[in-house]
């Protein structure tokens, strides 16, 4: 045999963690440190070959330019290599699993991103005649046919750009019935469990938020929230609840719940942050809710988180219905009309105003009718019974070595532990979620909500598969039995294998820099002085 | 000199009809480290419950509720500038508003240091 006469060897030598070479680059492998765009390009170049202009008076005036705007100038590899390796550093649904509770990371079928592309969908303008966008209208109009089927109610806003906004949307509804009604209530009752945006909605509406506290169950004190009903009598604009609660937990009493609040003269807003949980088993509208978001991103599948914008269309109930913003679309024997202004209106529509300056987001609208075409009604169901299966899987993959706040019962979409596991263990659960990043999962939610203590908050999502599940909580076991065993140094100082280590936020607090400067002033030439 | 304690996790150290009150140490722990203090003008009229002071850390933004009714005499602006202190001396240095109280009657519903600290081992 004669091979390898190079003298080239065929296995590494020995080398351990401590002696990592340290490179010229900064660069590690494939883990590139990449600086800012800013500090990429010049200011001097442009990346592009641009013929120059020829003479032209300029008509701007006093408007025009005083000084260039500093743009960097890099080619297009350039730019392409920059976002790559910037890319290479963000933890995506498409890398692993991500386990955020509250957040329904599922994945993002491919299918819906061709149909968003299709030339009808993707390069229309919100100002181009009617006439040319039929079919655009008509799949706005379809997506509210099935929002307004899976939830058992008879209007829908769409045009509200995600969660916190639909809320808005649904709590104006909400003021504008009471105030057509003559009325002018105080009061939003909020549980204690409550996504921090139902306070702040409220709030801004200039409502007074009374908090409803929750039981040794973690679900609302049905019998405190009918005292502080009759304690606020008369005053009382409506609740906002969120069900499948953010404890992971279905509100049994929901229906007494929608009727004392409906006896009240009030509206009973449901957070629908949860929906995945319950999609195709129980319809809200059935349960006494009156207005309802969904976020399209959550629910039904477009990105989100950094990926894509929101979308979070708010269905009504009959009470609501004539209070529903503009735009919207009416069916009648002319076919389907937009309705745009107050003057379009009829008698039994009272428009409380107009959300956004166009139709809503109508790429997500595409993906979202995508999703649901293609999963079909008992798809969908699937869906959110696999949802309520894989968080379960979790639960009683891990229930015994963490802790459960409120008992071994099950849980609907997502999992809640609190850190009563971690006592005594030096570790808490911020140094247990960076400890996860080393393992390479994104953690999950955390100190949120805030009724457990230490919480984490687990939500699988449908997408994963059982092995995946079964490496997960093999990991957190693992973690787990480590933080037990007295092993704090992995937690301690974790993330030790991230591109960047745990941050000090109360430096970021205290003294924030928000905004990048250019290192050396005076390196900056004359011409963009 | 007397020191009390309300179950908002305030001291209050009272001095003839002035009351110095600031947060205790078991609260500044809870919140972790401060990064914001917004402190009331002297000369405003609180009752008891009112917000007095907000209070900001890493974790969570909260409210300092006037234990007592009365009229803010001072301030401490320094804690503006350096809210760490509410970290390192809380009990001290680091007070928040000094009352003039209205109603000194108020005072029999605080708690003295041990029914404060047998409160806190309930939490």
């Amino acid at each position: 045999m004669s091979m390898n006469h190079q003298g080239r060897p065929t296995s590494a030598g020995e080398l351990t963690p401590s002696m990592l070479p340290k490179t010229f680059t900064g660069n590690r492998a494939l883990d590139m440190e990449e600086p800012l765009i800013f500090e990429v390009g010049s200011f001097e170049t442009v990346g592009v070959d641009l013929d120059v202009p020829e003479d032209v008076e300029l008509e701007l005036g006093k408007h025009a330019r005083s000084k260039p705007v500093d743009l960097p100038g890099l080619a297009e590899p350039e730019a392409m290599r920059h976002y790559v390796r910037l890319s290479r550093n963000n933890y995506a649904i498409d890398s692993g699993l991500y386990p955020l509770g509250s957040c329904t990371m599922k994945h993002n079928p491919r299918l819906n991103e061709k149909m968003a592309r299709l030339p009808g969908f993707g390069d229309i303008h919100p100002l181009q005649p009617l006439s040319t966008v039929p079919g655009a209208i008509e799949l706005i109009d379809e997506l509210a046919h099935w929002l307004m089927t899976m939830t058992g109610t008879s209007a829908v806003a769409m045009s509200p750009k995600a969660g916190a906004h639909g809320e808005l949307c649904g709590m104006m509804a909400i003021k504008a019935a009471h105030k057509a009604a003559g009325r002018d209530p105080k009061i939003v009752l909020v549980p204690e469990s409550a996504h921090g945006t139902n306070p702040a909605t409220a709030a801004l509406l200039g409502y007074k938020v009374v908090s409803i506290d929750a039981k040794e169950d973690g679900t609302v004190d049905f019998d405190a929230l009918k005292d502080t009903i009759a304690a606020h009598e008369g005053n009382i604009a409506g609740i906002m609840l969120t069900n499948p609660n953010t404890c992971g937990l279905f509100e049994r009493d929901i229906m007494e719940i929608a009727e004392a609040i409906h006896a009240a003269d009030a509206y009973f807003y449901c957070d629908g942050a949860n929906f995945n949980a319950i999609v195709g088993k129980a319809r809200p509208g059935d349960l006494g809710v009156d207005a309802m978001h969904i976020n399209l991103h959550k629910t039904f599948s477009t990105p989100h988180g950094g990926g894509g914008p929101g979308s979070g269309p708010v269905v009504l109930s009959d009470r609501l219905a004539a209070f529903a913003p503009l735009p919207f679309i009416r069916k009648g024997k002319d076919g389907i009309e937009l309705i745009e202004t107050e003057a379009q209106t009829q008698d039994n529509e009272q428009p409380f105003g107009r959300m956004t300056a166009f139709h809503g987001q109508m790429g997500m609208y595409v993906r979202a009718l995508s999703y649901m075409m293609s999963h079909g009604s008992d798809g969908l169901k699937q869906a959110s019974e696999d949802a309520v299966l894989n968080a379960n899987y979790v639960r009683v993959g891990l229930q015994d070595l963490m802790s459960l706040p409120f008992g071994e019962r099950p849980c609907m979409h997502e999992v809640l532990f609190d850190d009563s596991f971690l006592k005594d263990t030096g570790v808490t659960t911020l140094d247990f979620a960076k400890a996860m990043i080393d393992e390479g999962y994104h953690p999950m939610t955390m100190y949120f909500p805030l009724v457990v203590h230490g919480a984490m908050l687990i939500e699988p999502t449908e997408s994963e598969s059982r092995a995946s599940l079964d490496l997960f909580t093999a990991t957190m076991r693992d973690l787990v039995m480590s933080a037990q065993r007295g092993d704090v140094e992995r937690f301690a100082g974790a993330p030790y294998l991230s591109p960047r280590r745990r941050l000090n936020e109360t430096l970021a607090a205290r003294k924030p820099v928000l905004k990048w400067t250019a290192p050396d002033p005076a390196s900056v030439s004359p011409a963009s002085s | 000199m007397t020191v009390y304690y309300s179950k908002d996790h305030e001291w209050i150290s009272v001095e003839g009809d002035v009351a110095t009150v600031g947060i205790t140490s078991y609260a500044q722990e809870q919140l972790g480290d401060v990064v914001y203090v917004e402190l009331p003008d002297a000369g405003k009229t609180v009752a008891q419950g009112d917000e007095a002071a907000v209070v900001e850390s890493v974790k969570a933004a909260s409210e300092v509720y006037a234990p007592l009714d009365g009229e803010i005499v001072e301030a401490n602006e320094a804690l503006a500038d350096a809210p760490a202190q509410v970290n390192e001396d809380p009990e001290g240095a680091a007070w928040f508003v000094k009352i003039k109280l209205s109603n000194t009657d108020q005072l029999s519903e605080l708690m003295d240091e041990a029914a404060y600290k047998a409160f806190v081992e309930t939490l």
